[in-house]
């Protein structure tokens, strides 16, 4: 544990550099330079179509890069993998799949497991125990479409949780959630920043986004503001990040795809 | 309905068919049975093992199939393979299982390429990449299939024409061998993988962010799929063959919400499906395999749709009418309590006349509604069946639907802004599906409302735990939450 301690202070849990990310040719973001430090609670805020996921999935090493680099804890993140935790957005799965909310949760120790290996009764009590944290123990047997919005979002938690990461990335972890369930998603949120995790969240609302984190990073196809929540929480930053797409920056990246047709 | 009305319609000429089949080789269906079971002919041995090593190929494979939605997909691979049937039936002019089975690997791979080629160059979805393959490739296969029925010394003695439709009698040991190295092949791969196939059909995202090479998982998937196609389609032909991949693990997923058991159940299905094909098949020996074998499978769907315990019509149809029926019981208790509430709760027992009046109903109707709450232990009747005295569940639970009713007018009329004489239909409605965790929050929001929007109380807790028995009237309302 020490080790890893000194690691961590060593290198950020999260540098981009650089990085610009396209999709069929047609530039989302451009140029993003960010370096996360560690026990930061991040939102990432900005209107649709910003590149918010887009950032999230290529600093995870899921999408290929146009020009930059990725470092997670000092390294390639192919590297680190098991240190990274992720929940996409709930929209993005087949809630009628025949596994039921155990099954998911188990999923979040299949990194640590890697290729064939089996989950171990250690990993079903590490699963339980996400499971009785999101406060969903006592659905474990239930197949996941028999659950309401919040209670699919918490199960997402709880998988995120069984990865036991350092960094997380949480794709709306908020959507269409009840309030009671958003507060307890916070709490936990919180409290997993308590323990030195690094946390970085979409998140859509812009009024409980000034509550719920440390810092913001305004996004809309590049970096307009990111540090702490009190002085990028300005309207006239605010008003750059959701004013409209940026012309210029929509039309050139237009041009681009259109070139390369 | 319609399915399975065209299932019986199909079927059961056949069988009375290859009865008379039967009859005319002056042996009798028992016979048959025995011979075919006993496995005494080797060509029926070879016949029986390789539906059933399909029925389990196909059916694992069918599974992952289903669940990633590419349905169409395995379509229009086992469409694909057929120009390579044909190719590698050409390469040295006999049916060699080996030759075959690389060209119909091959052209599936190929097609495969190609979808994926039209995805991603063009502006075209993947069905119409998938229907443009399908399409094509087939025709080419068709082609191919002319030319060698006409080429001489090879023509009809080929047996080229299986592939189309199937033929089971047609496999031979040669088959069955490399049958049963795909499909050891299969379950080995499945068996080891499980958890890496799971995931990755579930929530590719994720598999990718716990780095598994969902990509490379994908294409292993595909190519075990081309392969059990490929075995497949001597039986089931190459028209059919996708049918055997869906159709079981269709069934399967009705009829459970887990993966593991799903691709059992799936097994079973395609097993069940393959031999009673190949022994139908047997009994009319003019038949081709395939579509027997799809029919029997078929059917296996058809039952889950219509019984499936949990998602099936029959089910469903007897849930729907449960619920209708407690819905009425309940109406009938809140019709009681009004009658006590117009009385002020003087006295306990109601008359089927004020019944009636209540519900401007005939006495007929409102003394059958009596009889359906005392075989539930709702309220009991006196001895000449005139009036009835709720009992404590029945009183219980007539108090809940009326202040379900209240409630939700006073919550629609103040929280939600509804005009007072709007609200009372859909508080009709309501009342019956509200669940405990709703009213108390209600309750909350409200403040612990104790009138409803026209002024009449709003049934408590206290209320509720009373009984009929000791309900004082100049006791005071008091709300759910029990702030008395």
């Amino acid at each position: 544990m020490e080790k890893i301690k000194l690691q961590d202070k060593a290198a950020a849990p999260l540098e981009i550099h650089d990085l610009t990310v396209a999709y069929h040719k047609r530039p989302v973001l451009w140029g993003i330079d960010i370096e996360v430090t560690a026990g930061q609670l991040v939102g990432i805020i900005g209107p649709n179509g910003a590149g918010k996921s887009t950032l999230i999935k290529a600093a995870m090493g899921q999408l290929p890069l146009s020009s930059g680099w990725v470092k997670v804890f000092g390294e390639p993140v192919e590297k680190n993998l098991k240190r990274v935790g992720y929940v996409p957005q709930r929209e993005s799965v087949d809630w009628d799949f025949p596994v039921n909310v155990m099954d998911v949760v188990l999923m979040g120790r299949y990194g640590h497991l890697g290729l064939l290996r089996r989950p171990k009764k250690a990993d079903r009590d590490i699963a339980r125990a996400c499971l009785d944290k999101v406060k969903m123990l006592p659905y474990a047997d239930r197949q996941i479409s028999n659950l309401s919005g919040g209670q699919q979002q918490r199960v997402f938690l709880a998988r995120a949780l069984a990865q036991e990461s350092d960094l997380y990335f949480m794709d709306e972890p908020f959507a269409g959630v009840d309030a009671a369930t958003e507060a307890s998603i916070v709490a936990i949120l919180h409290e997993l920043k308590e323990q030195g995790k690094t946390l970085l969240v979409v998140h859509h609302d812009l009024p409980t986004a000034k509550q719920y984190f440390d810092s913001l990073l305004l996004l809309n196809m590049r970096v307009v503001a990111f540090g702490p929540t009190e002085s990028v929480f300005q309207y006239e930053l605010l008003q750059n990040t959701y004013g409209g797409r940026l012309t210029i920056l929509s039309e050139v990246a237009d041009a681009v795809a259109e070139k390369s047709r | 309905m319609v399915g399975l009305a065209a299932v019986m319609l199909l079927v059961c000429p056949e069988l009375a068919w290859a009865d008379r089949i039967g009859d005319i080789a002056e042996t009798s269906l028992k016979e048959q049975v025995v011979r075919f079971f006993s496995l005494r002919d080797p060509a029926v041995r070879y016949a029986l093992i390789g539906s059933i090593l399909l029925g389990v190929s196909c059916g694992l494979l069918g599974s992952f199939i289903v669940v990633r939605k590419m349905a169409l997909f395995g379509d229009a691979l086992s469409h694909a393979v057929l120009p390579g049937v044909a190719m590698g039936f050409l390469w040295n002019k006999t049916r060699d299982p080996v030759a075959i089975f690389i060209g119909a690997t091959l052209a599936g791979l190929l097609g495969g390429a190609v979808v994926t080629l039209i995805r991603q160059t063009t502006k075209l979805k993947e069905d119409t990449a998938l229907g443009i393959v399908l399409a094509s490739f087939y025709a080419v296969g068709v082609c191919l299939i002319g030319r060698i029925q006409n080429m001489k010394n090879v023509g009809n003695k080929s047996g080229i024409m299986d592939f189309l439709f199937g033929k089971a009698a047609s496999i031979g040991a040669d088959d069955v061998a490399l049958m049963a190295v795909v499909t050891a092949l299969v379950v080995l791969i499945v068996g080891l993988f499980y958890k890496e196939l799971l995931v990755t059909s579930f929530d590719n995202a994720f598999a990718r962010a716990v780095g598994f090479p969902a990509g490379l998982i994908h294409y292993a998937l595909m190519l075990l799929l081309s392969f059990s196609v490929v075995i497949a389609l001597q039986a089931v032909g190459v028209v059919l063959v996708s049918a055997m991949l869906i159709t079981p693990a269709a069934a399967a997923y009705l009829l459970t919400d887990r993966m593991h058991r799903m691709l059992g159940l799936a097994m079973l299905f395609g097993v069940f499906a393959g031999a009673l094909g190949a022994f139908l098949s047997y009994l009319g020996t003019n038949l081709p395999t395939g579509p027997l074998m799809v029919l029997a499978a078929t059917t296996v769907f058809v039952m889950a749709f219509l019984f499936g315990p949990r998602h099936g019509v029959v089910a469903r149809a007897f849930r729907q009418l449960s619920r209708s029926n407690r819905v009425k019981r309940e109406n009938t208790l809140k019709a009681v309590y009004h009658v006590l509430e117009q009385r002020e709760f003087d006295g306990e027992s109601v008359s089927m006349r004020e019944l009636a009046e209540r519900r401007r109903e005939t006495i007929s109707k409102v003394e059958q509604q009596a009889r359906k709450l005392q075989s539930h232990d709702l309220a009991t009747l006196d001895a000449d069946g005139q009036s009835l005295h709720l009992t404590p569940e029945g009183w219980q639970r007539a108090c809940e639907i009326v202040r379900n009713h209240r409630l939700w007018e006073l919550y629609l009329t103040n929280e939600a802004k509804i005009a007072p004489d709007h609200v009372h239909d859909d508080a009709e409605e309501m009342e019956h599906v509200l669940g405990e965790e709703t009213v108390r929050q209600i309750e909350r929001t409200l403040n612990h409302a104790t009138e409803d929007p026209h002024g009449r109380p709003i049934p408590g807790l206290a209320d509720l735990q009373a009984g009929a028995g000791t309900w004082t009237p100049a006791g005071p309302v008091v709300g759910y939450g029990g702030r008395s």
